[in-house]
Order: C-alpha cells, then sequence, then structure tokens
C-alpha cells in the first residue's frame, strides 16, 4: 500500500470537514472493498476517513411510517441480526461474504461502491430505498448509475438508508462461490402499488431493474407470470464464469423463485 | 503516525503505527504474536482471523488503528489460565482436526466465535460459518468434527478421515 494518514472522527460533520479538507481524502466504510483495493495500489488516497466510530451512523430502527432505517456504517451482520422487521433484507444481509466480512462490511460502504455484483444494490433499487447522505436524500431509481458509479459527489458520505418495508419480498442468489458475490441475483419486492424487481451481477450497468417483469407481476404475483418473457442477454456480462445469455437466463429463473419463495 | 491504544489478550497495548499497518503486521510485526498467520493476505482464507470486540474478523483487512480502544483477542489469548488448551483447541487435537497447522489459528477463532452464538450448532451450520476459513490441505473433515465434539455432541458415529 501507498502512505497515508487514518483519521477515525467520531461526528458526522468532522468527518465531512475531514473529506472536504483535501481531494485526496477518501472514506473508509469497513474496508471489505477498499483495504483490498489500497493493497493492489489500485487506489492512492493521502488519508483516509474511517466512519466506522460514528454512533450516529449506526444501527437498525423503524421509523414512524413504517420504514427500517439503517445507519450507513452498519455491518451486514447487525443487519443480518436487526431487520428482522424486513426478512428479505435481513436474510440478504445474512448471505454476504463470510461471517468475518460480514462483521467489518458495511451497507453504506457496499452502496457507495456499487459493485455490479453486489448484493445491496439490489435490495435498495428493489425496495425503492432513499439514500440518506449528509447533503440529500436520494431515490434509488436515480443513485445507482452504472458499474461502481453512483450519483454520490465527491467528500459525500451516506448516512442512513431507508427502506420501505413491502407486504412480501425475498432475494435470490447465486454464487460465485471463490468470490462469494452474487454470480447473478434478483430481489423482488410487492408493494400495494405494484411490484418492484431488480437485478444485480448480470447487467453491463450494475444493478438494474426488469421492467416487463415488474408489470406482468403487478397484475399477477406468481412465478408463472414470467414464464413467457424474454430477457435478452444482450449488454449482459459476460466473463470466464458465465455469458450474458447464461446471466440472463440465471435472472429469469433466480426471479420466479423470489417470487415463488416470498408469495 | 497514529497514536493507537488496545487490549490484546487482556494486556494493555499501545504504539505508533502508520495508517497502512493491518491490525495483522501489528500483531505479528510490533507485539510479535505471530500466532495470526498471514495466508493469502487478500481476506480470502481467513487464517488471520481474532477477535475484536468479541466479533471475528479478518485481520488482514483491518488497520491497526481501526483497532484503537478495542478488545483484541488472538489464538495466544486461547489457552486456558494455567497454560493448558482450551476445549476447541483440545478437540483439534484429539479429532486431528488439522494437517500441516497453517489455517488453525483462524480455524479455532472462528469456532470459537461461532460456539459463542450457537452453542450446539449442525454439522452443515459448522460447515456455513467456515465458508472464510481456508485449509489447503482440505482437512476440513475432522476440523468440522472437532467443532462438533468441542461443542459437547457425540462424534463416535461420524467417521474419521
Amino acid at each position: 500500500m501507498y502512505a497515508f494518514d487514518i483519521e477515525r472522527p467520531t461526528r458526522i460533520a468532522d468527518a465531512v470537514k475531514l473529506l472536504s479538507d483535501s481531494s485526496e481524502s477518501q472514506p473508509l466504510g469497513g474496508g471489505q472493498t477498499l483495504i483490498p483495493t489500497l493493497k493492489q495500489r489500485l487506489a492512492m488516497p493521502e488519508r483516509l476517513v474511517s466512519l466506522t466510530a460514528i454512533p450516529e451512523m449506526q444501527g437498525v430502527c423503524l421509523s414512524d411510517d413504517g420504514a427500517l432505517c439503517i445507519g450507513g456504517a452498519t455491518t451486514h451482520a447487525t443487519v443480518a441480526a436487526e431487520a428482522g422487521a424486513y426478512p428479505a433484507l435481513a436474510a440478504l444481509a445474512a448471505n454476504i461474504g463470510d461471517p468475518a466480512v460480514r462483521n467489518r462490511g458495511t451497507i453504506g460502504g457496499s452502496l457507495a461502491n456499487n459493485d455490479p455484483s453486489a448484493c445491496y444494490p439490489a435490495a435498495a433499487l428493489g425496495s425503492g430505498a432513499t439514500i440518506i447522505t449528509n447533503t440529500r436524500e436520494i431515490a434509488a431509481d436515480d443513485y445507482f448509475q452504472g458499474m461502481f458509479t453512483t450519483a454520490l459527489d465527491d467528500g459525500e458520505i451516506i448516512t442512513e438508508l431507508r427502506f420501505p418495508v413491502s407486504e412480501a419480498a425475498n432475494y435470490q442468489k447465486f454464487d460465485q462461490p471463490a468470490s462469494r458475490f452474487a454470480l447473478t441475483g434478483v430481489f423482488v419486492a410487492k408493494f400495494a402499488d405494484g411490484v418492484r424487481v431488480a437485478i444485480t451481477g448480470a447487467s453491463e450497468e450494475g444493478v438494474i431493474r426488469w421492467s416487463e417483469a415488474e408489470e406482468a407481476l403487478s397484475k399477477d404475483f406468481s412465478a408463472d407470470a414470467i414464464s413467457g418473457l424474454d430477457l435478452s442477454g444482450d449488454g449482459m456480462i459476460s466473463d470466464l464464469h458465465g455469458s450474458g445469455d447464461y446471466r440472463a437466463h440465471l435472472a429469469k429463473v433466480l426471479t420466479g423463485r423470489a417470487v415463488s419463495a416470498a408469495a | 503516525m497514529t497514536q493507537v491504544s488496545m487490549t490484546v489478550n487482556g494486556k494493555t497495548v499501545s504504539g505508533e503505527v502508520e495508517g497502512r499497518i493491518l491490525l495483522s503486521d501489528y500483531l505479528r510485526e510490533d507485539l510479535r504474536l505471530t500466532g495470526t498467520h498471514i495466508g493469502c493476505d487478500t481476506s480470502q482464507c481467513g487464517a488471520c482471523v481474532v477477535h475484536v470486540d468479541g466479533k471475528a474478523v479478518k485481520a488482514c483487512t483491518m488497520f491497526a488503528a481501526e483497532a484503537e480502544g478495542a478488545e483484541v483477542t488472538t489464538i495466544e489469548g486461547m489457552a486456558n489460565p494455567d497454560g493448558s488448551l482450551n476445549t476447541i483447541q483440545q478437540a483439534f487435537q484429539d479429532h486431528h482436526g488439522l494437517q500441516c497447522g497453517f489455517c488453525t489459528p483462524g480455524m479455532v477463532m472462528s469456532a470459537a466465535a461461532l460456539l459463542e452464538e450457537n452453542a450446539k450448532p449442525t454439522e452443515a451450520e459448522i460447515r456455513d460459518y467456515l465458508e472464510g476459513n481456508i485449509c489447503r490441505c482440505t482437512g476440513y473433515h475432522n476440523i468440522v468434527k472437532a467443532i462438533m465434539a468441542a461443542s459437547g455432541q457425540d462424534v463416535s458415529a461420524i467417521a474419521g478421515e
């Protein structure tokens, strides 16, 4: 790793100030992606600002309107243990990486990184979550802007996530066993006003919604409702683990399984 | 340089570290606690698992400065106060839960974290929890058996490897 300083502020305001002091400052969540990246010398920050010592960014609670609120620096293990009000989300968190990774990795870090195969982007987009930063609230539909790209500005940090709790939801992950990321994963959530379907690990655009499936499932929430749909492999990731067509096929199968498990 | 202070195996330690010093480096190089092994250094293998505030973490994927104020337990802190092996360590010995031994510190630390959460895990739960601990000798069978035995379960019906 290149040399850098590390700071551990205990208040959001202090973290924001440290990040705005220098353009070479970078926020550090649980570090489960950033630290391996630094080891490979793929990043060269002068200063890391750790967000894990900030109490106001920790924990899970229910808001008055029934939404599940999760602090940006909350670990996957804590979400798995404490997000029982949204079982599909708790189950998703319980299946990220391995236990030691879940004890460090954070939901805000995962969403800020927006890995195209990460699990949380599917939950956030599939639930229509709100990403709350130190300056604004961003709807999930506006937040994800392609692989490793988000609406976040430099120095802007995710302080909280707000998930509307759906009537029924499920996440199906087809593991890539070496990386423990999703080879493809699908999050399906049924709300009073319609169904949302988000696919991770497949598109070259990162996490995407599958609008044809949403339309069909909003009329008939059953796995049969999507059996006639055709999801194209164009624009899907092709690599040594699977072709674009294979991923498109997986996405359709997993959507059906998620609907069956949620219904 | 950053001043750090933490409790390691019950003793308060402190020192100055560079920001980029990993917890695994600090334990091994500064404190000379070389029981924490570095296998892959890429968060895959789990040989470096230690407990930070009671939670199993990969010491190669956390900076020493992030452990400021934390209670850290390494494999050196696992034996009984009289120096004898603790229940999990003894079970690894009794059931030949190691071959070359390189992954063993991480296996024991993960096993201890699992049994803290789940006192009587099934074989499937043990294998699931050890997802992030890799044994290059592929000696998983006896490791799983040792952990079942350490949790007080009868393993006499499970064949040896």
